[in-house]
């Protein structure tokens, strides 16, 4: 501690330029928060799919719907122990910009499948009650301002009303929230018995099921089982873990994941090139000092962790600063990013992978010149001046 | 020179080579002194003389090339970097002809520099920095940065710095060779008291008689070699 005095004022000596080092590497942690941020959007789902829970769509496309009778056919399957339905509803509220998803369930089944789903028990009992009744997530309830009571208007469903009317109103009977950050809460949920009895077509039909197994290991031959019951039919089915599903979703998208990890390795080695370069430069224009410095006494031992630390200091504070705004931009922009992206935060993981890069930066940035600094000769760096 | 006067310094035999290229220099040939503790010893000689290279050389910034270099009874030219650098925190204060501060820092913690690297609490570190510095009468001028003062005052701040751990040996290299002459007499001056009343003994290279002949003694060098001794 008593040397970081020194240190600081070394770290600040030329101050444009330490500005413009500190706001690359600012710059560089910015990305890789929000990157992150953008790779759990998509993968969160997959973190989060339970592991003892299938998806069962129909084989030939997701948009193709499945029979309501089938339902029961899956519950007789050997190892299934629960099994619900949702379809995709597709409209939006007021206009297409205020899009959030809403799905048609069954109450009782959907909340006992996803217990992720946090709903205070007299909301629930008035959704089971309302047949007009809709639940909606904390996220969206916040973006739109619902309260509990309000009838909402959903426009824009592909879904038609059997009353020739295009608009869907809902009594918002409940808000949920979620047991972990990562739980969806932008969606609005709405009971099955009404929109099937409601829409002029297609009743009688949903858009997929979500099965519990009783044994998660067995549920590649679960699924298999289920997909078996139902070849050779009009509607055949292919059944796979939550997470496959999710995973074949976000990799629609591409791989997410490397393609963050290319960007940000990319951007690192740049940053970690312009660091090295500009500390070796800083070290150089104090060959003098490092050397009256040994002339007092120092060792060079104490001059490599003199110049590492400063190494460290401005990799850490960059990376702090950096990561900091990122999770500040995260938070502030989740309201309005959350029609694209539902979960949007930094996780604690890449908050450490930052924290790791940050000192592996200050390692590689400040050895080389810190270790020429350790063997920089007194007498003849004196003699320099 | 008294008989019964401690050796502070003994040299024996001392040789010291560069390497320029491919050829081989040799800038001290066999040399041998003794200085006396509380001696005020001037180096004079011309440019490669090999005074400066001697001054280094006791002061451990250096290695020689052979024989033997004795501080207080301390075979300094057998320690290790990491002994020589711990011996010269707490047996040597060296005083530059550029004063060698670090302009980021200001007087009082120039001062503090060598404190740094002792045992002592912030508050004692301080207590010394400003005790030194105003026993060389810039106690006005702690907070100010080396920019912000004149040469003369910069020096006075580099001599605090060499004193502020209580060495034996002051080892000043031209100290008054950037100075005007009215400065030069102030830190000369200044130095006089440190041997006189502070018992340090001192060894200056310079190139000014001026300053040689505040010392007790003065060494005359050419070519690696002590030319001739003159005592004040």
């Amino acid at each position: 501690m008593k040397y970081l005095n020194l240190i600081w004022r070394n770290v600040w000596r030329k101050k444009t330029r330490a500005i413009f080092t500190l706001a690359s590497i600012v710059m560089a942690f910015l990305l890789f928060g929000l990157l992150n941020a953008v790779r759990q959007a998509f993968e969160g789902g997959v973190e989060l799919a339970g592991v003892d829970r299938l998806v069962m769509t129909n084989k030939v496309s997701l948009i193709q719907p499945l029979p309501f009778a089938y339902q029961e056919r899956i519950r007789k399957v050997p190892g299934v122990a629960a099994v619900t339905n949702a379809s995709w509803f597709g409209g939006y509220y007021q206009n297409e910009k205020n899009f959030f998803a809403q799905f048609p369930v069954d109450p009782e089944g959907y909340l006992q499948m996803y217990p992720e789903i946090v709903l205070p028990p007299e909301q629930k009992l008035a959704w089971l009650t309302d047949r007009e009744g809709a639940i909606i997530g904390r996220a969206t309830a916040n973006q739109f301002g619902f309260k509990v009571g309000q009838r909402i208007p959903i426009l824009g469903s592909p879904w038609r009303r059997i009353d020739g009317k295009t608009a869907w109103e809902f009594n918002i009977v409940g808000i949920y929230d979620g047991t972990s950050k990562g739980t969806d809460t932008t969606s609005l949920l709405f009971r099955y018995d009404y929109f099937d009895e409601a829409r002029a077509a297609r009743k009688g039909d949903v858009g997929w099921y979500i099965i519990r197994v009783k044994d998660p290991d067995r549920a590649a031959a679960v699924a298999r089982d289920i997909d078996a019951c139902f070849a050779n039919s009009s509607a055949e089915s292919k059944t796979s873990t939550e997470r496959a599903f999710a995973q074949g979703f976000v990799n629609q998208m591409g791989n997410i994941g490397a393609i963050v990890q290319a960007i940000s390795a990319a951007v690192f080695f740049i940053i970690l090139l312009v660091t090295a370069n500009t500390f070796a430069q800083s070290v150089r224009e104090r060959t003098n000092e490092i050397a009256v410095l040994k002339t007092l006494g120092y060792t060079p031992g104490r001059i490599l962790l003199l110049v590492l630390a400063e190494s460290f200091f401005v990799a850490g504070l960059g990376a702090f600063l950096g990561l900091m705004l990122a999770l500040g931009l995260t938070i502030g922009l989740g309201p309005a990013v959350a029609r694209f992206f539902p979960i949007f935060y930094i996780p604690g993981q890449a908050l450490i992978d930052g924290a790791a890069i940050a000192l592996g930066l200050g390692l590689f940035a400040g050895t080389f010149p810190a270790i020429a600094a350790m063997r920089l000769p007194i007498a003849a760096a004196l003699r320099r001046v | 020179m008294a008989a019964e006067q401690e050796i502070i310094v003994s040299v024996r035999n001392l040789y010291k080579n560069f390497h320029r290229g491919s050829e081989e220099v040799e800038v001290l040939k066999g040399l041998s002194l003794d200085i006396p503790r509380g001696e005020f010893l001037a180096l004079m000689g011309p440019s490669g003389s090999g005074k400066s290279t001697l001054l280094n050389l006791i002061g451990g910034l250096d290695r020689p090339s052979r024989g033997s270099i004795v501080v207080a009874g301390q075979r300094i030219d057998r320690l290790s970097d990491a002994e020589l650098a711990a011996w010269r925190a707490r047996s040597v204060g060296f005083i530059f002809q550029m004063y060698n501060l670090l302009p980021v820092l200001t007087a009082e913690r120039n001062v503090e520099l060598p404190l740094l690297l002792t045992r002592l609490s912030r508050s004692e570190r301080k207590r010394r920095s400003r005790l030194a510095l105003k026993l060389v009468g810039l106690g006005d001028r702690m907070k100010h940065y080396p920019r912000q003062l004149s040469g003369g005052q910069e020096q006075r701040v580099g001599i605090a710095r060499a004193i502020v751990t209580d060495p034996m040996l002051l080892l000043c290299d031209e100290p008054t060779g950037d100075l005007d002459r009215k400065s030069g007499t102030e830190i000369l001056d200044l130095l006089s008291r440190l041997n006189r009343e502070h018992g340090k003994t001192i060894i200056m290279v310079t190139h000014d008689p001026q300053a040689a002949a505040r010392a007790s003694r003065t060494l005359h060098f050419d070519k690696g070699a002590l030319l001739v001794e003159s005592a004040a």
